[in-house]
């Protein structure tokens, strides 16, 4: 039984000089394909309508988001459960709205102010209404540019 | 003067300190997308503005319940039929197209449709209204959106491919759009003329409560 006994052969250590580089090329990876988060969401993530003609946004920073959905459920007995409006980092009423978009142009030349995009992300399950109420309060500021945030993809996923 | 050797700096926890980046980023960041179905609104009339009367023929009307049931033109629809119906109405050329720097409208020479008296006069005349309701779901809301567009697009390539001639003749309107070339004023006229020919008019109506 002296086979128990005998002193086991350490591998030999695997060489992990190529690690650092495998990480660098990850992180250059998201650093390129992902954008920072620039509002932590109050409501529940929405969930965005498919279409098949979607048309990418140009400049980036010329894009003032507002959020529409319902918020978490942790927050419905505080806030209701109707469809609420998200701008920046709070829950807004649609009043807000021309407040808001006044504020991004502020942070803009003059003449970049025609070129400014208001996207709207809206969950599917959200009514009509609350979009119309924010589209009346953006043609009163003449803000007249908008999108509608869509993923491109099955357009039948958009009725359940 | 002999040298001392510099010893070899020790690159061991260098892994480590990608890897602390590396989740920063993935913390920080999100992958989401920014695109959509773009639109203008259209300016708000000034007060006691009287709108232009419009032939009822020249509108296509398409209603929105709020159980997400479609009307068009007072007939019920699907939403898989509703692109072939707006292409049918948008090419109809039964008339005479409005009056574009003061020049008299023509007949739409490049519309294949029916020239059916009940229908549009003319693309550039042609309007289309959704109506939904405030319970409509954005969904379907955006589904018939896109019906639409996807209508206008089909419309557009058609034209780009048959009436575009010289440098840009035989692409489609998608492939025109694609062509990433900001400054060729060339290029710019032939997606206007393109844009002109069919020109996006969709009006959202007041919903229903």
């Amino acid at each position: 039984m002296s086979k128990f006994g005998k002193k086991k052969k350490g591998l030999p250590a695997v060489n992990t000089a190529a690690l650092p580089d495998i990480v660098f090329m990850l992180l250059f990876f998201f650093m390129v394909t992902t954008t920072m988060r620039e509002t932590d969401l109050l409501i529940e993530p929405p969930k965005l309508p498919n279409a098949s003609e979607v048309k990418k946004l140009e400049h980036k920073s010329l894009v003032s988001t507002i959020y529409v959905g319902k918020v978490k459920p942790e927050d419905r007995a505080k806030y209701g459960a109707g469809d609420k409006i998200q701008l920046n980092d709070k829950l807004a009423n649609v009043s807000d709205v021309a407040n808001f978009i006044y504020g991004e142009q502020e942070k803009h030349n003059p003449e970049e102010i025609p070129y400014m995009t208001t996207s709207i992300k809206s969950d599917v399950r959200c009514g009509v209404g609350t979009i119309h109420d924010i589209r009346e309060e953006l043609r009163e500021i003449n803000a007249l540019k908008i999108s509608y945030s869509t993923r491109k993809g099955d357009l039948t996923a958009n009725l359940k | 003067m002999a040298r001392k050797e510099l010893p070899e700096i020790n690159a061991g926890s260098m892994a480590d300190i990608a890897f602390l980046l590396l989740i920063f980023f993935l913390v920080t960041t999100t992958m989401d997308v920014d695109s959509g179905i773009s639109r203008k609104l259209s300016e708000k009339p000034p007060e006691n503005f009287d709108p232009p009367v419009v032939k009822m023929k020249n509108i296509f009307e398409i209603n929105i319940n709020r159980n997400d049931q479609l009307l068009v033109e007072d007939e019920e629809m699907e939403i898989k039929d509703i692109k072939q119906a707006t292409i049918d109405f948008l090419d109809n050329g039964g008339g005479i197209g409005k009056i574009v720097d003061n020049i008299p409208g023509t007949k739409c020479d490049y519309c294949n449709g029916e020239r059916s008296d009940s229908s549009s006069d003319h693309p550039n005349k042609a309007i289309i209204s959704v109506q939904s309701d405030r319970g409509t779901s954005y969904g379907m809301y955006i589904t018939v959106q896109n019906e639409l567009l996807a209508a206008y697009t089909e419309l557009r390539n058609r034209y780009a491919k048959t009436h575009i001639k010289g440098k840009y003749a035989g692409m489609s309107y998608e492939e025109l759009l694609l062509l990433d070339d900001k400054d060729n004023d060339q290029l710019k006229a032939v997606i206007k003329k393109i844009k002109n020919a069919y020109p996006q008019i969709i009006s959202d109506a007041e919903p229903t409560k």
